[in-house]
């Protein structure tokens, strides 16, 4: 997989982040490093292999339906950037 | 040019659980903002969900309702986005694995029903509400909501009107509602639909270009959403433009959709494996004991009504409410009488309903009353009449209806001496009346029979009473 300048662009966008032209090229090259490297894995014949999505054995890991205390509300907005009546304040997410 | 509509229809259900689906949180609904909310469903680094067994028992349940096949195999999926209602920053949803598939709904009546296939069915988490409008530079987010469990329920884009679809929606609610996993009230949010609408030229077996309309919460704006967007859809094409694949927001003040600005260009969910839920294995045994489990849904209960000697029409009323249901079962096993019972739910109740602008659902009065009520009728202990006014007492403040018929006194007076005793004291308090019908006057029987009724409280045997007053007079 070939990493350009739209790939990192795309990138910024979903990350919520701007870079610096300098940063781009940075980017860009350790991306393509990092990519190729993942690239030797695609040579392995992995036809018969299942796909792992868990590196552990465990299954059927479930708790039963019963109600337990929540956090006291102060306690649940202590890390909050803002607070308003009892509610997180963001910045505004429509126009 | 003649179109056909193309309708599917993703139907997210919030789940009855007492907790939520990866947390002990409770689910309940209405409590102060960020009051029901912990470590885990706030996000916090660190935290490990662990899936709440009753979420899986009820998708199971879900799928057998449904007729689908269930997956022996599930896994999670981790969906990604950025957006403050989720504070993970992504949802555990199911996407590669959906725990039901290949399922179907019917609609219409026997003859001429059709099936809606139901696609898959997968298991995920509510996100937190958003409040925009409360203050005006931010907005305030209450993450009570967030990780309350939701089946997505996914049609295949059978439908072809907006009837059908309302239909659908009508007909997988009251299931889902039999079933008990969900209460399914839209106007709390607990069912809410996404519409993915195409129209094509008809005989064409080609889709459209289809938009898709989110969380739809009432039946009424479903219905105005499909044929408003149909509508818009056929003019483009008409005018020989294209209809863009888009979603768009419904604003049923308005009766019209807008394309949503999205802040978010690429919809790319970056979906990878869960790694934080290990897989959940449904045996044979635990699907084959919730199917033996399912009660007994509409379309049987239908058929069964009317071979008790109901209407199809009164028949399927009554099992389209599971709150009728139950309140028309437990009625017939007290009284024994299907018919009497289904006239006074489609007559009496849904007119107090009405009247008082409530829902079968908040019912709120024992439901053996009314065949209790209707037996004192059929005994000669009280007569119609009265039997209104105390049911509607059930209704609104849940007497006892013997007990009530008792101490006020109601009953009916059917007992000859009494009724005999009162009578002869009206004949001789009005002298006048008697001494006129003797003298050929036939009214003033009337006015005696009037009198005798008023002291017996209206609830004697007319006949017995005109009966004894002749017998007196001559």
């Amino acid at each position: 997989m070939k990493i350009n300048n739209e790939t990192v662009a795309y990138l910024e966008k979903l990350a919520r982040i701007e870079l610096t032209d300098e940063e781009r090229v940075e980017c860009c090259s350790d991306l393509q490093d990092i990519v190729s490297h993942m690239d030797i894995l695609s040579e392995l014949d992995t036809q018969d292999a299942e796909p792992l999505s868990q590196s552990f054995s465990a299954k059927n890991v479930m708790r039963e339906d019963e109600v337990k205390p929540s956090l006291d509300r102060d306690t649940a907005l202590k890390n909050a950037p803002r607070v308003k009546d009892g509610f997180f304040s963001v910045p505004k997410t429509v126009e | 040019m003649n179109y056909e509509v193309v309708v599917g229809l993703e139907v997210h259900v919030e789940l009855a659980t007492k907790t939520k689906i990866f947390c002990s949180c409770t689910t309940e609904f209405g409590g102060e903002p960020n009051t029901q909310v912990c470590e885990v469903c706030l996000g916090m680094p660190g935290t490990l969900p662990v899936l709440n067994r009753a979420v899986v028992d009820f998708a199971v349940r879900t799928g057998l309702a449904l007729n689908c096949e269930v997956a022996c195999c599930n896994k999670f999926d981790r969906k990604n986005y950025f957006y403050p209602d989720l504070p993970k920053a992504y949802q555990i949803s199911q996407l590669y694995l959906p725990i039901c598939h290949d399922g179907f709904i019917e609609i219409g009546k026997s003859e001429t029903c059709k099936k809606i296939r139901i696609k898959e069915i997968h298991m995920e988490e509510d996100a937190g509400k958003l409040i925009h409008d409360a203050d005006e530079i931010n907005t305030l987010v209450d993450y009570n909501r967030c990780g309350v469990p939701l089946l997505e329920i996914v049609s295949q884009p059978d439908m072809r009107s907006a009837e059908e679809a309302v239909e659908y929606i009508e007909k997988l609610r009251v299931i889902l509602q039999y079933i008990g996993v969900s209460d399914c009230k839209m106007q709390e949010g607990s069912l809410r639909a996404d519409i993915n609408l195409s129209v094509r030229p008809v005989g064409s077996f080609e889709l459209g270009v289809r938009t898709e309309m989110k969380n739809m919460n009432s039946f009424k704006a479903i219905a105005r959403a499909i044929k408003a967007e149909s509508e818009r859809q056929i003019a483009l094409l008409e005018k020989g433009e294209k209809v863009i694949q888009e979603t768009r927001r419904w604003d049923d003040s308005e009766g019209q959709s807008y394309a949503m600005r999205s802040k978010e260009e690429a919809q790319d969910y970056k979906y990878f494996p869960e790694p934080d839920i290990p897989p959940v294995v449904i045996s044979q045994e635990q699907i084959d004991a919730t199917r033996a489990a399912i009660p007994e849904l509409p379309d049987k209960k239908i058929e069964r009504y009317t071979q008790l000697g109901l209407t199809d029409h009164d028949a399927e009323i009554i099992a389209g409410s599971v709150y009728l249901a139950k309140l028309f079962e437990c009625t017939y096993e007290v009284c024994g009488n299907a018919k009497e019972a289904a006239n006074w739910i489609l007559v009496d109740l849904l007119k107090l309903l009405h009247d008082s602008a409530k829902q079968p659902e908040d019912m709120d009065f024992n439901f053996d009353s009314l065949g209790k009520i209707i037996l004192m009728v059929e005994k000669g202990k009280i007569n119609r009449g009265t039997a209104k006014k105390v049911f509607e007492k059930v209704f609104e403040e849940n007497i006892n209806p013997a007990e009530y018929v008792e101490d006020n006194n109601l009953g009916l007076v059917t007992d000859t001496d009494t009724i005999y005793a009162t009578v002869e004291t009206v004949v001789k308090d009005n002298e006048k009346s008697v001494n006129e019908y003797k003298s050929g006057k036939t009214q003033a029987l009337q006015y005696l029979i009037g009198q005798s009724m008023k002291a017996l409280r209206g609830q004697a045997p007319a006949q017995t009473v005109t009966e004894i007053l002749k017998d007196l007079l001559n």
